[in-house]
C-alpha cells in the first residue's frame, strides 16, 4: 500500500517535470513540424545558466531567496530565447520545405554544436545551485518525504501548462497558431505571416525547453550531458500524448510519469524500457498517439 | 555462375591490398584501419534504409547486441572462434531484429527515425544498470582465435584487419548485388512513392522487414569486430550519439555507391583520432557543423562530388 | 459474355458528406466505360473504393465473380484490376527503365530476389518494347523528373496495363496533358486496349475524347450516377447537360446546326 503512494506522488511529480520539459517539444512539432532533437541542449543551456547565475549571487554574498528565484527563471527564459531565436533565424529558417527528417538531422547537428559550446563556456566541472532546494524544506507524508522544492515543481508546471491552454485557446495568437497546425498551406493563403510564427513558436518552446532546465538545476549537478538524456524520455511522453497536443504532452507526462515511478519502486533496471512499453502500446491502439492527428490521404 | 561486375573486381583488388596494408603499416594505423572497416559495415546498414527512405538513430542497438556476444560469449560460454563470436552476435541480433522489425516497418520518417533511438537507449539504460556486467565500464574481451589458428604476439592486429576485410568485402559484394536486384530497387521504390508500390503488388511491409533484418545482421558485425579489436566492450555502443555517428558517416559518404561508406568511415575515424586529441572539447562542434554543411551543400555526400565529375566529362 | 465488375448500393460517406450513394453498376467484359461527372460527383471516390483503396461506408463490390470488400490494392492488383491515376503515381528519382523493370518483376508474381539483377535480358526488352509502344521510348535512361506531364501519363498508364489486366481504370488519362497531346495520348493508349482485349473505365472531362473512344457512359452527380447507357443517349439526356456537360449535345453522325 505504501508502494502504491510512493509510486502515485512520485510519479506525479516526475510527470510534472516531464510535462515542462516536454511542452516546448511537443508546441514546436505541432506548429513547424520539426521535431527539436535539440530541444535537449536547450534544456541543458536553461539549467547552466540557471546554476551558475545562481551560484555567482550567493557566492557574491547575496541572500535574499526570491532574488534567487527570479534570477533561475528570469536567465533562463532569456537565454533559451536568444538561442532559439538565433536557432531559428540562423539555420531552420534556410531548410523549410525539406523533408521532415532531413530536418531532423539538421536539430541533431545544432545538439552537436551546442553540447560542445556548453562545455566551452562552461567546463566541464558539475555546477551546484542546491540553495533554492535547500530553502523550501521537506515535508512529511506519514513515512514518506517529499522535498518542498518538488511540490514548488509540481505547480510550476500546472501553471505554465495553464498559461499555454489559455494561451491556446482563448487569445487570438493562439487561434493563429491553431489554424497554422491544423494546415499550414491553407492558413497561409488566408494571411497569415507563417514565418513570423514560426520564429515565435519556436523561441517559446525554447524558452519552455530552458525553463524546464532552469527549475530542475537546482535539484540536480549540472554537467554536460544531461540534455542528450532528456530528449528520449522527452520524444515518449510526446508521442505517447500525439504530437502537437498540448493535452497529450500532460497525459502523455501523467502515464510515462507513472510508468516510471512504477518501475523505479519495482524493477529499476527496466525503467526506459517500461516507459517505452507503455508508449508502444499505445501506439499499437492509436498509432497516433492519444490525442495526435492522423495525416491526410495522397491520392 | 555469375560473372564478377567491374564494381566487384575493384572491391576484391582494395580489399587485398587494403589486408597487405598490414605488411607495412605500423600498428596503430592498422588497428585504426580495421576500426574504420567495422564502422563501415555498420554504415552500410544505414544506408540500406536510407535508399528506402528511413533513417535509423538506432543502429547502435544491433552494433551493441555484435559487441556484447562477443564479450559475454568469450567471458562467459568460453568460446574463443572469432567466426563463432560473429555468429552468435549475427544470430541474437537477427532473432531481436525480426521481433522489432513487426512494429517497426509500420513507420516512417520521424517516427521511424525516434523509436529506433528508443531502442538502442532502451538496451543501454538496461546495460547501464546490470552491475553483473560492468554496468558503466563495460568488461574486456578475451584472447581470440579464428578456425584454431591462434596469432604470435605482434600479428594479432594484422590478423583482425583481414578478419575484418574478409567479412567486409563478403558483404560489399552482397550490397552491389542487393541494390541492382529487385529487392534493392523496391526498397528505392518505396522510397519515391508508396502509393504506386501498393498498386504494383508489392508488398512494402515485407520488402522493408527484410531490408531492416539485413541492416541489423551488418551493424552486428561491425559490433563484434570492433570488440575484437578494440577487446573491451562498454554500454556506449548502444548510445543514441554514436548511431549518430554512423548516420553522419552515411550522409558523409553517400548512398551512390557501396565503396562511399568505406571511404568516408575512413576519413571519419582517421579525423576523430586526430580531433579528439586535439580538440577534446570541440570535436562535436566541429562535426555538427560538418553535418550541416553537408545538409547544405553535399545532400548526396562525399560521393556525388565523383559522379558530379563523371558526368561533366561525358 | 461476362461480367467483371458489379457493384450494389455502393456507399461512402465522410461525416455528412455525401461522397457516393447507392451505386449500381454491372460493366461487361470488353466493354469500353466512360465516367462524367463535374468535380466533387464521386468518380474518383467510385475508383479508390472499387480498387481497394478506400473501404466503402456500405454496399458490395464484386470483380470477377467474386466479393473484394475488404482486400487493399495489392491483393487486387494480383487478381486483374489495375488502375492509372490523375496524377501520374511514378518512382521520380529513378529511371524511367528501372520504373517499368520494378514493375515488371512485381508483375511476375514470385518472391522479388535478393541477389539476381532486375534488369535482366528479358525485363528490358519488354519494357522497350512498352515504351515503343507507347512513344517514348526516347526518355528510357532518363529520370522520370525530366518527362513532360503528358509522357508521365502515358509511363502511369504503361505500368497500369502490365501484369495482364482483366480490367483498367484511368482516372483523367487526359487530365493536364495539352490539347494537342490528348487524342495522340488517347490513341496509343485505345490500340494497346484493343490489341489485348481489356475491359476499360475510364475518368474524363473531355466530351469529345469521351464520345470517340467509348461506347458507353456513366454520369456522376453528387454522388449518384444520374445516367448510364450508351453515349450518345447520355449525352443528349436534360439532366446530364444540365448538371454535367452544360451544354448540347452534337451527335457525331449530325452535319449542320441543331
Amino acid at each position: 500500500m505504501l508502494t502504491i503512494w510512493a509510486i502515485l506522488i512520485d510519479g506525479l511529480i516526475y510527470a510534472s517535470w516531464l510535462f515542462l520539459v516536454a511542452a516546448g517539444l511537443t508546441v514546436i512539432y505541432g506548429v513547424m513540424r520539426i521535431l527539436n532533437m535539440a530541444h535537449g541542449s536547450l534544456y541543458a543551456l536553461g539549467a547552466y545558466a540557471s546554476a551558475s547565475s545562481i551560484g555567482w549571487y550567493y557566492a557574491s554574498g547575496g541572500d535574499q531567496l526570491w532574488i534567487a528565484f527570479a534570477l533561475l527563471a528570469g536567465c533562463a527564459i532569456v537565454i533559451g530565447a536568444i538561442a532559439g531565436f538565433i536557432m531559428e533565424r540562423g539555420i531552420l529558417r534556410l531548410m523549410y520545405g525539406r523533408d521532415e527528417v532531413l530536418m531532423l538531422i539538421v536539430t541533431f547537428a545544432l545538439l552537436l554544436i551546442l553540447e560542445d559550446l556548453m562545455k566551452l563556456v562552461w567546463g566541464t566541472t558539475p555546477y551546484f545551485a542546491y540553495q533554492p532546494y535547500a530553502a523550501l524544506g521537506r515535508f512529511n507524508f506519514g513515512v514518506l518525504t517529499v522535498s518542498g522544492y518538488q511540490i514548488m515543481v509540481v505547480g510550476v508546471s500546472v501553471v505554465v501548462g495553464t498559461i499555454l491552454w489559455f494561451w491556446l485557446e482563448r487569445t487570438r495568437t493562439g487561434k493563429i497558431l491553431r489554424s497554422i497546425i491544423h494546415d499550414r498551406e491553407v492558413s497561409e493563403a488566408m494571411g497569415v505571416n507563417v514565418r513570423r510564427m514560426f520564429t515565435m513558436t519556436f523561441v517559446i518552446g525554447a524558452s519552455l525547453g530552458a525553463i524546464a532546465g532552469g527549475v530542475t538545476a537546482p535539484i540536480i549537478s549540472v554537467v554536460p550531458g544531461i540534455g542528450v538524456e532528456v530528449i528520449v524520455v522527452a520524444f515518449a511522453v510526446v508521442v505517447t500524448g500525439g504530437l502537437g497536443s498540448i493535452t497529450g504532452a500532460a497525459i502523455g507526462a501523467l502515464i510515462v510519469g507513472l510508468a516510471r515511478a512504477a518501475s523505479i519502486h519495482t524493477m529499476p533496471e527496466l525503467e526506459l524500457f517500461i516507459i517505452y512499453a507503455v508508449m508502444a502500446l499505445v501506439l499499437i491502439f492509436r498509432p497516433n498517439g492519444l490525442f495526435g492527428q492522423a495525416t491526410a490521404r495522397k491520392i | 555462375m555469375m560473372r564478377l561486375q567491374k564494381t566487384e573486381i575493384l572491391l576484391v583488388v582494395t580489399a587485398l591490398a587494403l589486408g597487405l596494408s598490414s605488411l607495412i603499416s605500423p600498428d596503430w594505423l592498422v588497428f585504426t584501419s580495421t576500426l574504420a572497416v567495422a564502422a563501415a559495415l555498420v554504415v552500410m546498414g544505414v544506408v540500406m534504409l536510407m535508399r528506402a527512405g528511413l533513417i535509423s538513430f538506432g543502429q547502435g542497438l544491433f552494433y551493441c547486441i555484435g559487441g556484447y556476444a562477443v564479450g559475454l560469449g568469450g567471458r562467459f560460454l568460453g568460446v574463443t572462434d572469432a567466426l563463432a563470436l560473429v555468429g552468435m552476435g549475427i544470430v541474437a541480433t537477427v532473432a531481436l531484429a525480426m521481433l522489432l522489425g513487426l512494429l517497426l516497418t509500420r513507420y516512417r520518417e520521424i517516427f521511424f527515425a525516434m523509436l529506433t533511438l528508443a531502442f538502442s537507449m532502451i538496451l543501454y539504460g538496461i546495460l547501464v544498470k546490470s552491475h553483473g556486467l560492468g554496468s558503466t565500464d563495460g568488461f574486456g574481451v578475451v584472447d581470440w582465435s579464428i578456425l584454431g589458428y591462434q596469432p604470435d604476439q605482434g600479428d594479432e592486429s594484422a590478423t583482425g584487419l583481414w578478419l575484418a576485410v574478409v567479412l567486409a568485402l563478403a558483404a560489399a559484394l552482397f550490397l552491389n548485388r542487393y541494390f541492382q536486384s529487385s529487392l534493392g530497387l523496391a526498397c528505392e521504390a518505396i522510397r519515391e512513392n508508396e502509393v504506386r508500390v501498393e498498386y504494383m503488388g508489392i508488398s512494402r511491409r515485407q520488402v522493408l522487414y527484410i531490408n531492416y533484418v539485413i541492416a541489423a545482421a551488418l551493424g552486428s558485425i561491425g559490433g563484434s569486430l570492433t570488440a575484437l579489436t578494440a577487446g573491451h566492450v562498454d554500454p556506449t555502443m548502444a548510445y543514441w550519439t554514436i548511431s549518430g555517428e554512423f548516420v553522419f558517416i552515411a550522409l558523409l559518404g553517400g548512398t551512390g555507391h557501396v565503396a562511399a561508406p568505406f571511404i568516408a568511415a575512413f576519413i571519419f575515424i582517421l579525423v576523430r583520432t586526430y580531433a579528439v586529441e586535439l580538440f577534446p572539447n570541440s570535436w562535436q562542434l566541429i562535426l555538427g557543423v560538418v553535418l550541416l554543411l553537408i545538409i547544405l551543400f553535399l545532400p548526396k555526400g562525399i560521393w556525388s562530388l565523383f559522379t558530379r565529375k563523371q558526368r561533366a566529362q561525358a | 459474355m461476362t461480367d467483371i465488375l458489379k457493384t450494389e448500393g455502393l456507399s461512402r460517406y465522410f461525416g455528412a458528406v455525401v461522397a457516393a450513394e447507392d451505386i449500381n453498376v454491372t460493366i461487361t467484359d470488353g466493354e469500353i466505360v466512360g465516367v462524367i461527372g463535374s468535380n466533387g460527383a464521386g468518380k474518383t471516390t467510385f475508383i479508390n473504393m472499387v480498387t481497394g483503396y478506400l473501404p466503402p461506408s456500405s454496399g458490395v463490390i464484386n470483380f470477377d465473380g467474386q466479393r473484394i470488400g475488404r482486400l487493399g490494392p495489392r491483393k487486387l492488383m494480383r487478381r486483374g484490376l489495375a488502375r492509372s491515376f490523375q496524377i501520374p503515381q511514378l518512382f521520380l528519382e529513378l529511371s524511367v527503365l528501372d520504373n517499368l523493370t520494378i514493375a515488371l518483376s512485381a508483375a511476375e508474381g514470385r518472391q522479388l530476389n535478393m541477389i539476381r539483377p532486375v534488369r535482366t535480358p528479358e525485363r528490358i526488352s519488354a519494357a522497350d518494347a512498352i515504351l515503343e509502344q507507347m512513344n517514348i521510348i526516347q526518355y528510357r535512361d532518363e529520370m522520370v523528373t525530366a518527362m513532360p506531364q503528358g509522357a508521365r501519363k502515358l509511363l502511369d498508364i504503361a505500368i497500369a496495363m502490365l501484369g495482364d489486366p482483366k480490367m483498367l481504370l484511368l482516372d483523367e488519362p487526359t487530365s493536364g496533358v495539352s490539347t494537342d497531346e490528348k487524342y495522340t495520348l488517347m490513341d496509343t493508349v485505345m490500340e494497346v486496349v484493343r490489341r489485348r482485349g481489356l475491359t476499360v473505365l475510364f475518368v474524363e472531362h473531355d466530351m469529345e475524347i469521351v464520345q470517340r473512344y467509348v461506347t458507353r457512359v456513366l454520369a456522376f452527380a453528387s454522388g449518384v450516377v444520374i445516367k448510364d447507357g450508351a453515349v450518345d443517349e447520355v449525352l443528349a439526356d436534360g439532366q446530364v447537360q444540365e448538371l454535367v456537360t452544360g451544354k448540347r449535345h452534337q451527335p457525331q453522325t449530325e452535319q449542320g446546326d441543331v
